[in-house]
């Protein structure tokens, strides 16, 4: 038995964790957040949500059913670094192709794993989230000199890093047969994750992705049914240019917005965006409709939230967060554009509110039908 | 049919009844008692009346603060109407009482009573319950919904089964409708297993219904808990992965939440699912999902398409209520489903709830675990060696532990340390694996320490999993703590060994055997090098927000949460463990009063315990909870974290039946303190030596016997003691291994057999078949109160835990009650008792023609079965006074005097109820060895009327015109002949075996002969017995232990599954008689209107 190398966690509020080094031998610096869902470290890993980011998981066993060839959600690792109280090398799923751990190396991404991961989530849930770097071959104070210098997290603009470079069609799952005169959607990646596209095609929906940048006339060009504005990572208050894009597409053409996509249509509507003490990242974020008074349990990814003080009286809020009254979904009263802070694609997380992508699809077919 | 569901929505109940579970039996344990509870404080926080109704005594449910008005009554449908039309709720909820509780409720629907006295059902509405509870319905609902289950064929009769057997093809299962546990249920590979076991399911089933289903042998088990408010918010509590797969019952099958080898992907789908059928049934309030997921093929070959997209499952069955799946998810999350059910169906929504664990957020949430929970079951073949021990889809276990630990390997050592098997820790094997290791590794009790000695022997985990269908990952996780069995073997102790092992949950009594150290040693190393535990919380949110119970478990990491309040008047209370037979639930109700009264008297109650069953693990019955095994170890550890570097509270170990008792010398040698009785007093008791002396120099008798070492001791004494004697190794729990032998031949064959087991002294003493009697007392050390006497029905020799006992007593003489009195008085003062001590005496007069004929049999400076039940009846607090005892208030301060409490104006009988039906191969005649899974009460202002509920509460009433086998022991033939003629001026027609029928017709009486050699034609007794000819069975038994051989074991053994009364005692059959010689009526009533002649 090979002892695996030491490796530390070092947290730019001096806090050390030290631990075992998995994954690649690399130092890996980002903000450090955790997930408390307790399946999905695959997908996690490939949500570019996490782009800038160090994650942990709070389920402390992770890499139990393997790595399959089926589960990313983009084509690359997203997160900076790993964190982990176990990482198993013994997985067992029949699609398993490879564990975790070769996963995380072949991918570049430094993982820490034996540290007490419940220590750290109440570390970062007192005092908030936190720049800190995973390194093997640093002192303590060596890596935090270093942390100190390098930028913060909310000073950097993720969504350039994650988005597509082109605009390519999404034609994931070839069994899906997509008629030629299929509704039109346009996603603007600003980090998307691959099963909101899934999700449109599988509705009978022709997908286009676009990069982050491409400018309103630019979309509307490509003769999109709906647009939908992806989740990403980052500020949102650093994405003057997509709330410029989103301004020349409300009311030109259905809307969704979800998660930074939604914070950017809240920009829209005059709102202000603010960073939460610790974010919502889980499977069990619970969301109540103020219409109907359901909840509905949640999957969330997400570091910054909607004021709603500012919001144009054109749109409501219609969902809160059950548990700190953060604003979870919007509804304009007029246009057909609506947006949730939530991701209703899942993937990792509950399937409850699939039927949003139904809703969107509605708004894109009654348009058609009005026009 | 009344009102339920949309249409009542927004009336809010006023009054409500709510349903026990009754006795606890395999399959329906201590559970219901905690979900029982919770319902009752859940309707009190509403403002709502509660009107409670059970059988059991030894429930906290019971207790009367709980609930507005307690009535222990047997639980049929003419005491419930007479309870609606005395009480007149308006609501009824029944789905927080288990099988029991909800098949009642069906009943007093279907038999029009809550529409007559316009009574509604609360929560889930009686058409769900019967879409699913009925097999045929449910399949179809499932088709309907798109929701995919295993081919199956709903089968009322044989012929229609062997119809089904043909379409689907064997191998099958066979479930009986509407019944508890998978009681009649199995799994058939032949013919002849088919048609023994759909017959026998068909008896069991109170609508003659079974399903015959494709096995999904060998397929990966999963259950969801789920719960649904009445505005359609659905919510997953936890899911929970079998270890075992598909073919062993749940409750036997060892358990982990959450699941560990899903994808996110596989556990969605199951969870939508899950949702999707508690939407369609329209459940309001909690529901258990069972599902079968195709295994890994390299595993387990199946037949059918390979989706990139989405493993094949099916729908397996579902629990419209709360279940003990329900009260594992609960403890194993934090999440207290019961009580969110019981607002669910007082008309709260999930959001409108408040998440008691965080105080902020809601019920309308899922919990996110950030540990490992392992479920073990606690099986009874400790006690039942001849007991078939291989498992399938009838549940087995009494009990149940578990354990949690952020890995796998530590939270299953702890569960194996939590089981109290004795010997049999982690390392155990069986002596015969030694030389021939089994190739097959069927299920049965012992699978788990056989698949540690298999990879012991460098089995490839691989080919485990192919020989038992458990998925690799759980084997190779085995295979991890096996390797580090050997490291350990053969390594220095470093610390960082030392390190790992901890964190993989190897207890300090392991480490030592195999890295050649005692344990204490292990421990000392691990103060050395500062390897302590930390306690993390169970929050049901990962950390995520702070909580405000603390409910902790150990863990070797770095931050500590639990951190220590001194500078408060604390106490620890040790739990008693899983329930088993001989310590059961009586433990618990203990224990919980324990903490309730430290909290009423300003003082912090801090409890540890191992069973998610219980109410004493609930999360606000204590101040601060510690789920641990309740060990040496771990109860030191957590003392130690208690203790912060200062003074460690006190431990009080009297309430925890034999678990916490025996760590009080451990505690004393590490200068713990015990609160109560000290450990002095405790050794003194229970050292046979020791207490012989204390006894002899108090002029109090006990019959004549001693301790002895070997054969060649023991049969010289035996001789000059005089035969019959009692014979049973010392210190052992519920009469394990306890015989009463009738001669030097049999001393022998018990020798060999005690000797076998274990070393150390057998103790021999003098038979005397009288009558027994029961006393608790609680003395603080200068008087001692006896709330009252209790008398048992079947003479000694009998297990008291097995026999029925009455309050007050029936037949003492004025001077034996005083004898009683004076004995108990002077042994718990000689003893030095602080608390609670348990008496038991028998009545022999002519052993002792000078004196009143009381003698001592047995001393307990411990709480005992019977506390719930003499509380209960005499109104007298016991455990509470003993807990300001041990707070240092006098019984007088308390407002008690000493001596015994006046006779109450009221009779109560508690009867034991048993399992048998379940335990295959288990002979059901009652002995000196405990047998019995759970009691009931009867309570009356006669005893006839006392005696004729216990007997009907405990499923052995009989009526006029039953017919009778019978088939009699020639020592007890004499004795029966009043009873004979009793039977037959009841109109009860008689059925005799050889002997037995000779005697009837000399008495003059008709008689039918019944053969009892099963090879001589027919009808034999079994045939009487399986046709229903007889409704009831007197068998009583020679001397000594009976054999399997014998035909006496097969008339017990068809009785018990054809579920009639089968009498092994004459004194138990008397009792259950009698009665019918004035079958008038019997009252319902509140205890407390018994009680206090209100």
């Amino acid at each position: 038995m090979t002892t695996p190398p030491r490796a530390r966690l070092v947290l730019a509020d001096g806090r050390v964790f030290e631990g075992e080094g998995h994954g690649a031998d690399v130092r890996a610096t980002g903000e450090v957040v955790f997930n408390t869902s307790m399946t999905g470290y695959q997908e996690a890993l490939t949500d570019p949500s996490y782009g800038g980011q160090i994650l942990t998981m709070t389920y402390p066993i992770q890499g139990n059913y393997g790595v399959n060839d089926t589960d990313d959600e983009s084509a690359r690792l997203q997160v900076r670094g790993f964190v982990v109280r176990e990482l198993t090398d013994l997985p067992s799923r029949w699609r398993s192709t490879q564990t975790l751990g070769q996963y995380l190396e072949a991918a570049g991404v430094p993982c820490i794993a034996g540290i007490d991961t419940r220590a750290l989530t109440r570390h970062l849930r007192s005092h908030g989230v936190v720049m800190g770097t995973i390194t093997r071959d640093e002192s303590a104070s060596e890596a935090l000199a270093r942390l100190r210098s390098e930028p913060a997290y909310g000073t950097e603009d993720y969504v350039a890093e994650v988005s597509t470079d082109s605009i390519y069609t999404f034609n994931h799952e070839a069994a899906v047969v997509v008629p030629e005169n299929a509704p039109h959607i346009v996603v603007l990646d600003l980090g998307v994750k691959r099963n909101i596209m899934r999700h449109l095609r599988r509705r009978g929906c022709r997908v286009t992705a676009v990069p982050h940048d491409t400018g309103a006339e630019d979309i509307l060009s490509l003769g999109p049914d709906g647009v939908l504005l992806s989740p990403g990572p980052g500020d949102p208050m650093l994405l003057d240019h997509v709330v410029q894009s989103a301004r020349g597409l409300a009311g030109r053409t259905p809307l969704m917005g979800i998660c930074l996509g939604h914070q950017v249509l809240g920009r829209l509507f005059g709102a202000e965006t603010f960073k939460l003490k610790f974010g919502h990242r889980g499977a069990n974020h619970p969301v109540r409709d103020e219409v109907t008074g359901r909840v509905y349990i949640t999957s969330q990814n997400h570091g910054y939230a909607v004021d709603p003080d500012g919001l144009d009286s054109a749109v409501e809020v219609a969902q809160v967060h059950l548990n700190d009254g953060t604003v979870e979904g919007m509804q304009h009263r007029e246009l057909p554009l609506f947006t949730i802070q939530y991701h209703s694609e899942a993937s990792p997380g509950p399937h409850d509110t699939e039927f949003l992508f139904d809703r969107f699809l509605d708004s894109v077919r009654n348009k058609d039908a009005s026009s | 049919m009344p009102a339920s569901g949309d249409d009542s929505r927004g009336e809010r109940p006023r009054k409500v009844l709510i349903i026990g579970s009754g006795p606890i039996v395999i399959g329906q344990a201590a559970e219901f008692d905690y979900a029982g509870t919770q319902a009752c404080k859940a309707m009190r926080e509403e403002g709502i009346y509660s009107i409670l109704v059970n059988s059991n005594p030894a429930t906290i449910m019971t207790d009367e603060d709980i609930a507005d008005v307690v009535y222990i009554e047997p639980l049929t449908v003419d005491v419930l109407e007479r309870i609606i039309a005395a009480e007149r709720p308006d609501s009824l909820l029944p789905t927080l009482g288990g099988q029991t509780g909800l098949n009642l409720a069906v009943e007093l629907v279907e038999a029009g009573i809550l529409e007559r006295y316009n009574v509604r059902l609360l929560g889930t509405p009686i058409e769900s319950i019967r879409l699913a509870e009925d097999r045929a319905e449910f399949r179809a609902l499932l088709d309907e919904i798109g929701e995919p289950s295993p081919q199956s064929e709903i089968v009322e009769d044989w012929e229609q089964a062997v119809a089904a057997r043909d379409r689907i093809g064997l191998p099958l299962v066979i479930r009986p409708a509407y019944t508890l546990g998978g009681t009649g249920g199995g799994i058939a590979f032949t013919e002849e297993e088919y048609e023994r076991i759909v017959r026998g399911g068909l008896a069991a089933s109170p609508i003659t219904q079974v399903l015959v289903e494709r096995c999904l042998l060998g397929w990966k088990e999963l259950e969801y808990e789920v719960m649904r408010d009445g505005a359609d918010t659905c919510v997953t509590i936890c899911n929970m992965e079998n270890l075992d797969p598909m073919g062993v019952h749940t409750g036997d099958s060892i358990v982990v939440a959450p699941s560990q080898t899903l994808s996110d992907r596989d556990y969605q789908m199951l969870r939508t699912s899950a949702l999707k059928i508690i939407r369609a049934l329209g459940i309001e309030g909690g529901c258990n999902v069972q599902f079968a997921l195709a295994p890994r093929p390299d595993i387990t070959a199946w037949p059918g398409e390979e989706s990139a997209e989405a493993l094949e499952y099916h729908v397996i069955e579902v629990n419209p209520r709360v279940s003990r799946s329900s009260a594992l998810a609960s403890k194993a999350t934090g999440y207290p489903i019961a009580r969110v059910a019981a607002k669910i169906a007082a008309g709260k929504r999930l959001d409108e709830i408040t998440n008691s664990v965080t105080g902020r957020t809601t019920a309308a949430f899922e919990p996110a675990l950030d540990y490992c929970v392992v479920k073990i079951p606690r099986w009874p073949f400790d006690k039942f060696a001849f007991g078939d021990r291989t498992l399938g889809t009838q549940m087995k276990a009494t009990g149940e532990v578990m354990a949690i630990d952020r890995t796998f390997e530590a939270a299953l050592g702890k569960a194996v340390r939590s089981l109290e098997m004795g010997g049999r820790s982690i390392l155990w094997e069986d002596p015969e694996w030694a030389d021939d290791f089994p190739e097959e590794l069927p299920a049965t009790d012992e699978r788990l320490w056989g698949l540690l000695a298999a990879l012991r022997r460098d089995i490839d985990p691989i080919d485990l999993a192919q020989r038992t269908g458990i998925d690799p990952w759980f084997l190779e996780r085995l295979g991890r703590i096996v390797a580090l069995e050997r490291r350990l073997l053969s390594e220095d102790l470093t610390p960082d060994l030392l390190r790992e092992a901890k964190r993989a949950g190897f207890g300090d009594a392991i480490i030592g055997t195999l890295a050649d150290r005692l344990p204490d040693q292990v421990r000392a190393l691990r103060e050395e090098w500062d390897l302590r535990p930390v306690y993390k919380m169970v929050d049901t949110c990962a950390a995520e927000f702070e909580a405000v119970t603390p409910y902790f478990y150990s863990t070797y990491e770095v931050e500590n949460d639990a951190v220590p309040e001194p500078g408060r008047d604390r106490m620890l209370v040790v739990g008693s463990g899983p329930i088993r037979i001989g310590q059961g639930i009586e433990f618990d109700y203990c224990s919980v009063q324990a903490a309730r009264a430290l909290q009423a008297a300003g003082v912090q109650s801090i409890l540890a315990n191992s069973n998610p069953e219980t109410v004493s693990t609930d999360f606000d019955t204590s101040d601060r909870l510690y789920f641990e095994p309740l060990d040496e170890e771990a109860v030191r550890d957590l003392l130690d974290n208690e203790a912060g570097g200062a003074e460690a509270p006190p431990s009080i170990v009297q309430f925890g039946g034999q678990t916490a008792v025996n760590l009080a010398g451990g505690l004393q040698r590490a200068a713990l303190p015990i609160a109560g009785s000290s450990a002095e007093s405790i050794d003194l008791a229970e050292d046979r030596g020791r207490f012989e002396q204390l006894i002899s120099a108090l002029g109090v008798p006990q019959p004549p016997g001693s301790a002895v070492r070997t054969l060649d001791e023991a049969l010289p004494t035996a001789e000059a003691i005089g035969y019959p004697v009692l014979v049973r190794p010392s210190y052992v729990l519920g009469g394990r291994a306890m015989e009463v032998v009738q001669d030097a031949n049999e001393l022998v064959r018990f020798f060999g057999a005690a000797l076998a087991e274990r070393s150390g002294p057998v103790l021999i003493d003098k038979y005397l078949e009288g009558l027994e009697i029961e006393v608790d007392a609680v003395c603080d050390g200068e008087s001692v109160l006896i709330p009252g006497i209790m008398e048992h029905i079947e003479r000694a020799g009998v297990h008291s835990g097995d026999s029925m006992a009455v309050y007050p007593p029936q037949s003492l003489t004025p001077e034996q009650r005083e004898a009683i009195v004076d004995y108990t008085t002077r042994m718990a003062l000689a003893l030095d008792v602080r608390g609670l001590m348990n008496v038991q005496y028998v009545i022999a007069p002519d052993a002792d023609p000078a004196g009143p004929g009381v003698f001592v049999i047995e001393v307990n400076p411990r709480s005992s079965r019977t506390v719930p039940f003499i509380s209960k009846v005499t109104g007298i607090p016991l455990v509470p006074l003993a807990v300001h005892v041990m707070l240092g208030e006098s019984i007088i301060e308390q407002g008690y005097e000493g001596g015994l409490y006046p006779d109450r104006n009221l009779v109560a009988v508690k009867a034991p109820v048993f399992s048998m039906s379940k335990l295959i191969g288990v002979d059901t005649f009652l002995g000196p060895e405990m047998k019995s899974t759970g009691e009931v009460m009867g309570v009356d202002e006669t005893f006839d009327a006392a005696i004729r509920k216990a007997a009907i509460a405990s499923s052995v009433a009989v009526e006029r015109e039953t017919p009778f086998l019978l088939s009699l022991a020639n020592r007890t033939k004499a004795e029966a002949l009043p009873l004979i003629h009793l039977l037959h001026e009841h109109g009860c027609k008689l059925y005799a075996t050889e002997g037995t029928a000779a005697l009837v017709e000399g008495l003059g009486l008709p008689v039918e002969f019944v053969t009892k050699r099963l090879s001589e034609g027919h009808p034999n007794v079994v045939d009487v017995i399986n046709d229903g000819t007889v409704g009831a069975v007197i068998n009583t038994l020679e001397g000594g232990r009976p054999s399997h051989m014998r035909d006496g074991f097969h008339i017990r053994r068809a009785a018990t599954e054809m579920r009639i009364p089968c009498f092994t005692s004459l004194d138990t059959a008397r009792a259950a008689i009698q009665p019918l010689t004035a079958p008038g009526s019997y009252n319902v009533r509140p205890l407390a209107a018994y009680r206090d002649g209100e």
